[in-house]
C-alpha cells in the first residue's frame, strides 16, 4: 500500500491513504483540542472533518489561537 | 446624586462596556496574561492564529485562560503583509471560534516599522465584508484612508497612534481628532500607546477606545499598569463628556477678591 505524501503546516508527511481529517488530528494528539484545519487553502468545517478523505499532495494547515496583539 | 451615564461601546450592534481593548501578547506566561488582562476590565481580547507546534504541545491553551465565555475573543490578522493571508487568517479564525465573525484586520507594510500597507488592508476590507466579517481595522492616521475605510462598511476604523510595540503614545493628534470628527462608526486608537496618559489622551480627543498591548505587558508590574490603563480610559472619556474648559491668556482667579481684609 503506497503512502500519501501530504504537507501538513508546511512540512511533508506521509499517510495511509483514505485517512480522514479527523483521523489524522487524532494521530497527532490533537483530539478535542480547540484548532482549525484548511486544505488548500480551504476551510474545512469541524462537521466535515470525519468524511474529508486526504489525497496526495494536499496542503494542510491545522492552526490554533495564541497570545497576539 | 445621580450616577453619571455614558452609552456603552458599540461596535457592529454589540456592546461593551469597557472602552479599554487588551491584547494577550508578550506576557511572561498565562498567569500573567490572565491576572493582568482580568485587572484590565477589558471585555475585549485580541490574539493571534498560528499553526499548532506537532509533536510538542503543550496542555494549556490560550483559550483555557482567556475563555470565549467570558471575553468577546478578537482575532488578529497581525503577521500578515498581503490581503490573502490576512483573509485566510480570518476564516480559520471564525471556523477556530465556532462562527464568531468579528476580526482585527491588520496587514503590515515591513518588518522594520510593522506600519500597515493600507492598499492590501482595503483590499482585505473588501473581501472580508463581503464574506459577512465584521471588521475593524487597523490603519493609519490618514483621515481619508480612514473615510475610505467607514465608506466601505468596516465596524470599527483603528488609526495608530506610533508605531506598534513603540510606547511613543499619539504622534498626530489633529489627525485622530480630524478622524474622530469625521467618522460615525467607532474610532478607537491601536498600536503606540505607553503609559496611562497616552490611553487618557486618547480618549480625551475623542475616541470611542483604546486598544494596547505592549504597554501592560512590557510593564515592569503588568497588572498594576492594567489597572492604571483602565483608570486613564474611563478618566479620558469623562473628561471629553465633560468638556474642559476654556484655555485662557491670563491668569483667573479660583477665590473671589470681593471681601479681602486688606480691601
Amino acid at each position: 500500500m503506497t503512502q500519501h505524501a501530504i504537507q501538513l503546516n508546511g512540512e511533508p508527511k506521509s499517510l495511509a491513504p483514505d485517512t480522514s481529517a479527523l483521523e489524522l488530528i487524532e494521530q497527532l494528539g490533537l483530539g478535542g483540542r480547540r484548532i482549525a484545519v484548511e486544505i488548500n487553502e480551504e476551510i474545512v468545517p469541524r462537521s466535515r472533518l470525519a468524511d474529508t478523505r486526504l489525497a496526495h499532495d494536499d496542503k494542510v494547515e491545522i492552526v490554533h489561537a495564541i497570545g497576539g496583539g | 446624586m445621580t450616577a453619571l451615564h455614558d452609552a456603552p461601546l458599540t461596535v457592529a450592534g454589540r456592546e461593551f462596556r469597557s472602552r479599554l481593548l487588551v491584547g494577550t501578547g508578550k506576557y511572561k506566561d498565562f498567569d500573567e496574561a490572565g491576572a493582568a488582562i482580568s485587572e484590565s476590565g477589558a471585555d475585549v481580547v485580541t490574539f493571534a492564529v498560528r499553526r499548532t507546534n506537532l509533536g510538542q504541545e503543550s496542555g494549556t491553551n490560550l483559550l483555557d485562560v482567556v475563555s470565549p465565555d467570558r471575553y468577546t475573543l478578537l482575532p488578529n490578522t497581525a503577521g500578515c503583509y498581503n490581503a490573502r493571508d490576512a483573509v485566510r487568517t480570518c476564516r480559520l479564525a471564525r471556523e477556530l471560534l465556532d462562527g464568531h465573525n468579528l476580526v482585527k484586520l491588520e496587514v503590515l507594510g515591513d518588518d522594520d516599522t510593522l506600519y500597515p500597507n493600507v492598499i492590501e488592508t482595503l483590499k482585505a476590507a473588501q473581501t472580508l465584508i463581503d464574506d459577512g466579517f465584521d471588521v475593524m481595522v487597523y490603519t493609519s492616521d490618514d483621515p481619508i484612508v480612514a473615510h475610505e475605510l467607514e465608506a466601505m462598511g468596516c465596524a470599527a476604523i483603528m488609526p495608530l497612534g506610533s508605531l506598534i510595540g513603540s510606547g511613543h503614545g499619539i504622534q498626530n493628534p489633529h489627525n485622530l481628532r480630524l478622524i474622530v470628527e469625521r467618522s460615525s462608526v467607532p474610532v478607537l486608537v491601536d498600536a503606540g500607546i505607553g503609559t496611562a496618559s497616552d490611553a487618557a489622551m486618547a480618549m480625551e480627543l475623542g475616541c470611542d477606545g483604546v486598544l494596547l498591548n505592549s504597554a501592560i505587558a512590557h510593564a515592569r508590574d503588568p497588572v498594576r499598569m492594567a489597572r492604571a490603563m483602565q483608570q486613564a480610559v474611563q478618566a479620558g472619556r469623562d473628561a471629553f463628556l465633560a468638556g474642559r474648559m476654556p484655555r485662557r491668556q491670563s491668569a483667573d482667579p479660583s477665590t473671589p477678591f470681593a471681601g479681602r481684609i486688606n480691601g
